[in-house]
């Protein structure tokens, strides 16, 4: 194994492990601020006791996306110098943005929070909450546009042997941040929602706390459906985008061999990538795909073999992650569509909460294996049809990366494990012990 | 210029940074020493408690402005120094979570477990960012493929090893002044001793780490060139005596500005005299790395200026606040209320 394939892994655990606490940062906070907001109006003492309870689960989660974070940010000079130095001129600034923006508002709004229940007034310190979940989601759009400057980049030049910035405001309002960031946050919306119906269904289904839950899974649930509604209508959005900048990933995507005019959309496929061709097909809807990417039941779609073979993302993995993506996008629709139609009589469904409390996992799997498409489907590109991922390296050996990426997978593991044993604990306890 | 100013402005994060985190990591490193008893222990945590999150930002910061204002730096720095850059960062990982997780089990085991990561990560980051910068004074084998010719045992040469000793003196004593502002009674008491004992320490080391320099590295030349420049160390001696000055007659904030003056201004001493390198090769002169031949364009260095002058004063503010609004001391109404570590 060689350095650049040890360092992708390591980039891919290290990231993936953050990204499996920050959908519900992004998320949550806005419902722990809804929470709180709703204690200040109505002065109603069980709202202050749900933005405490979910506040707590929140403030565990966000220490571990706090923590996986900085690794992050120093990662691309550890093992990407190639990278650093070449796009560093506008790669850089964004995320130098990012932490004067926005983490230094959520880091220390966040501890006012906690601390500050009796020194703030009730306005104050709900005014404080917000201020972290804004930041939060703010910092998301910085992150997001400088990783969609390495999916589609713009407002640069190739000069002095390197990527320099023309373009500022180029770089930061391209149309592929926006949706992704839309698509991004709106997904951790979702986390969000599901977490907590999932936990209050857990109770609900063992009689606890019938009214602090029931009114948790209600705020819970209207969040849930407006937002899974959303994030399959971005989704769509976000795929267009990518038909349109990026197709080699969506021919990937799709596991479309052959360019075509008007292609047929398949619903499951097995690709075969030895021999170029899917090794079989069920369910073909007649030039649906085209319809669906491009707009125009008869717009031409490039298939994978028009790029030479070292042009051309992994496909599997891009075309099982997204299936699987696409198909919980659906099924969390249902999910919580059902849930709000049932919203005023819970305890008749005990199945359903049941369910509801195993479907804590299906948006996260979601999210993450949106991240797989997004980044495998990048590759062999580190920034699309700039520079490779073979030239980006650092002149680091193999050894090196082989250890620091098994202390990695040592630290993150024993670190999750006692994240969610933590949230699990405190999850199954309820409101009134603390 | 616009270089100029961003050599500066990195040098001041930095400095910020050391001033803010290193009573943490002083506070962290000394506590196994210094508690004697569980609630002891709170008390200390609780005091950096609201704190703690927002000053380690001023590093995320620093390696941010490392990658936007000088990318060739951020790429051959991180790279070559890979290996105590990620103890770092691991340790940095394994302390931000105590705070977090130590107090959500009531069991001696469980918080011992994290009682011992808040010490190893504080200690190891203390000790390893004052090798890191001792070593960068002196100059790191990199060649012109920025590859770095050595290993963790090249760092810890003497003179890199008596970086580490300073930083961890001087956190010691910063850590040892916070505890002072924010403790009651007996733990107070300990606290004052320590902070007395401790500056004792830390005049020694800073004298001997002054010396050191000027035989193993050529940080004082900017200084002979430029005579008034000695006005920043100066400040930090100045500093240094006010610290002692304070811890004697127990006015502990102003100790704690005094030695943070003396942080920030050590800080600059070696900064200035690196200029204009920010990481300098030990292999050959000419692979420098520098403010002008590392930096990004003059337009992206506008850009983040702009960002900068804005946003810093803003974020200053209202840090200042945080730190005015839980300027109390730790006491047993606030360890009893749940609202605490
Ligand atoms: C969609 C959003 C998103 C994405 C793609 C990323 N992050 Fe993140 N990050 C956040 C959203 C976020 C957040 C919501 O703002 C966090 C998570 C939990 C938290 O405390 O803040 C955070 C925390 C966080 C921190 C700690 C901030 C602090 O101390 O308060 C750092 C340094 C980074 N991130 C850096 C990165 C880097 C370098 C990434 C790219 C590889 C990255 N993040 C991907
Ligand atoms: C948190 C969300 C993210 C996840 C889950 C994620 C996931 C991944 C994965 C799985 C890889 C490995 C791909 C491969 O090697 O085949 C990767 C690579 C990489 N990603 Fe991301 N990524 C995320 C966000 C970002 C962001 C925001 C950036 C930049 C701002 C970024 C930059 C990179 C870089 C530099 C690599 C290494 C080179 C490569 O292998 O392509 N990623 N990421
Ligand atoms: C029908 C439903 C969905 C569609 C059509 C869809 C579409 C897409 C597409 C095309 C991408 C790749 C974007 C690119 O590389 O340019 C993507 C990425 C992603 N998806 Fe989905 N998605 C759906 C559902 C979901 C769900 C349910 C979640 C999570 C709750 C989710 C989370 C993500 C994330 C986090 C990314 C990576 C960030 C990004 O590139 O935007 N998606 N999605």
């Amino acid at each position: 194994m060689d350095a650049i394939f040890l360092s992708r892994l390591q980039f891919a655990v290290a990231t993936l492990f953050h990204f499996i606490f920050v959908p519900l940062t992004l998320g949550l906070s806005i419902l722990v601020a809804i929470m709180e907001t709703q204690y200040v109006r109505t002065g109603n003492e069980e709202y202050k006791k749900m933005a405490k309870f979910w506040g707590h689960l929140f403030l565990i989660n966000f220490a571990v996306g706090v923590v996986t974070g900085i690794t992050l940010e120093f990662q691309f000079g550890t093992n990407w110098a190639g990278y650093s130095k070449y796009v560093g001129d506008v790669f850089g600034s964004l995320l130098a943005i990012e932490a004067t923006v926005a983490f230094f508002l959520e880091s220390t709004f966040i501890a006012i929070w906690f601390f500050g229940w009796d020194r703030l007034s009730a306005k104050a310190h709900a005014a404080c909450i917000w201020l972290v979940a804004i930041a939060s989601n703010l910092s998301a759009y910085w992150i997001i546009a400088a990783n969609a400057w390495m999916q589609h980049p713009v407002g640069y030049e190739i000069r002095n042997g390197r990527a320099e910035l023309t373009d500022f405001l180029a770089v930061v309002t391209q149309p592929y941040a926006i949706t992704n960031y839309l698509h991004t946050v709106v997904a951790g919306f979702v986390v969000a929602g599901f977490f907590v119906m999932g936990i209050s269904a857990y109770h609900l289904v063992r009689k606890n706390q019938i009214q602090f839950f029931t009114k948790s899974f209600k705020m819970a649930v209207t969040f849930a459906l407006i937002f899974s509604v959303a994030v399959v209508g971005l989704g769509d959005l976000n795929g267009k985008e990518m038909a349109r900048l990026q197709p080699e990933k969506t021919a990937a995507a799709e596991a479309l061999w052959e360019t075509t005019k008007g292609a047929d959309f398949i619903m499951f496929a097995i690709p075969d990538e030895k021999n170029e061709r899917n090794l079989v097909e069920f369910i073909r809807i007649p030039k649906f795909m085209s319809k669906l990417v491009m707009g125009d039941w008869d717009a031409e779609m490039r298939g994978l073999k028009s790029w030479p073979l070292e042009d051309r993302p992994p496909v599997a993995m891009v075309y099982w992650s997204f299936r699987i993506m696409v198909g919980i996008g659906f099924l969390l629709i249902l999910l919580s569509a059902y849930g709000w139609l049932k919203r005023n009589n819970l305890q008749s469904s005990p199945s359903y909460l049941k369910v509801m409390t195993l479907a804590i996992p299906l948006p996260y799997i979601a999210g993450l294996l949106g991240w797989i498409v997004t980044e495998v489907g990048r590759q062999p590109w580190i920034v699309y049809h700039v520079l490779r991922t073979s030239e980006a390296h650092s002149p680091i050996v193999a050894s090196q990366v082989g250890i620091s990426l098994v202390a990695f997978i040592v630290l993150y593991s024993l670190l999750g494990f006692a994240a969610i044993f933590l949230m699990a604990r405190h999850a199954k306890r309820g409101p009134v012990a603390h | 210029m616009l270089e100029t100013i961003w050599f500066m402005l990195w040098g001041l994060i930095w400095a910020i940074y050391f001033m803010l985190d290193g009573f943490d990591f002083g506070l962290g490193t000394l506590m196994p020493f210094i508690s004697e008893s569980d609630n002891d222990r709170r008390v200390i945590y609780n005091s950096m408690g609201p704190v703690w999150d927002g000053n380690e930002v001023w590093l995320i910061t620093a390696g941010g402005v490392t990658f936007a204002a000088f990318p060739t730096t951020y790429a051959v720095m991180f790279s070559t120094l890979y290996t105590p850059l990620l103890l770092i960062l691991f340790a940095l990982i394994i302390r931000g979570v105590s705070f977090e997780f130590r107090g959500k089990i009531d069991n001696p085991a469980w918080k011992k477990l994290w009682d011992t990561c808040l010490f190893l990560g504080s200690f190891l980051p203390a000790l390893l960012f004052g090798v890191a910068f001792a070593n960068i004074f002196q100059g790191i084998p990199f060649d012109k493929d920025g590859i770095f010719q050595g290993s963790l045992i090249t760092l810890l040469n003497p003179y890199g090893i008596a970086g580490g000793v300073f930083f961890v003196v001087t956190f010691l004593t910063h850590g040892a002044i916070w505890l002072c502002i924010k403790s009651e009674g007996k733990l107070h008491a300990r606290a004052a001793r320590a902070a007395a004992g401790l500056w004792i320490l830390w005049l020694i080391t800073a004298v001997g780490f002054l010396a050191f320099s000027y035989v193993a590295t050529p940080l004082y030349k900017n200084y002979f060139n430029n005579p008034v420049l000695f006005i920043v160390p100066l400040i930090a001696v100045v500093g240094l005596l006010a610290t002692r000055f304070f811890i004697g007659s127990q006015a502990y904030w102003k100790a704690w500005f005094a030695s943070s003056v003396t942080i920030v201004a050590a800080v600059l001493f070696g900064v200035i005299g690196l200029f204009p390198n920010l990481y300098p090769s030990s292999i050959d002169p000419a692979l420098n790395l520098t403010a002008f031949n590392s930096s990004s364009s003059p337009l992206t260095l506008k850009i983040m200026l702009g960002v900068a002058l804005v946003m810093v004063p803003i974020v200053i503010a209202y840090q200042s606040y945080a730190y005015h609004l839980f300027r109390g001391k730790v006491n047993a109404a606030m360890l009893a209320s749940e609202e605490s570590y």
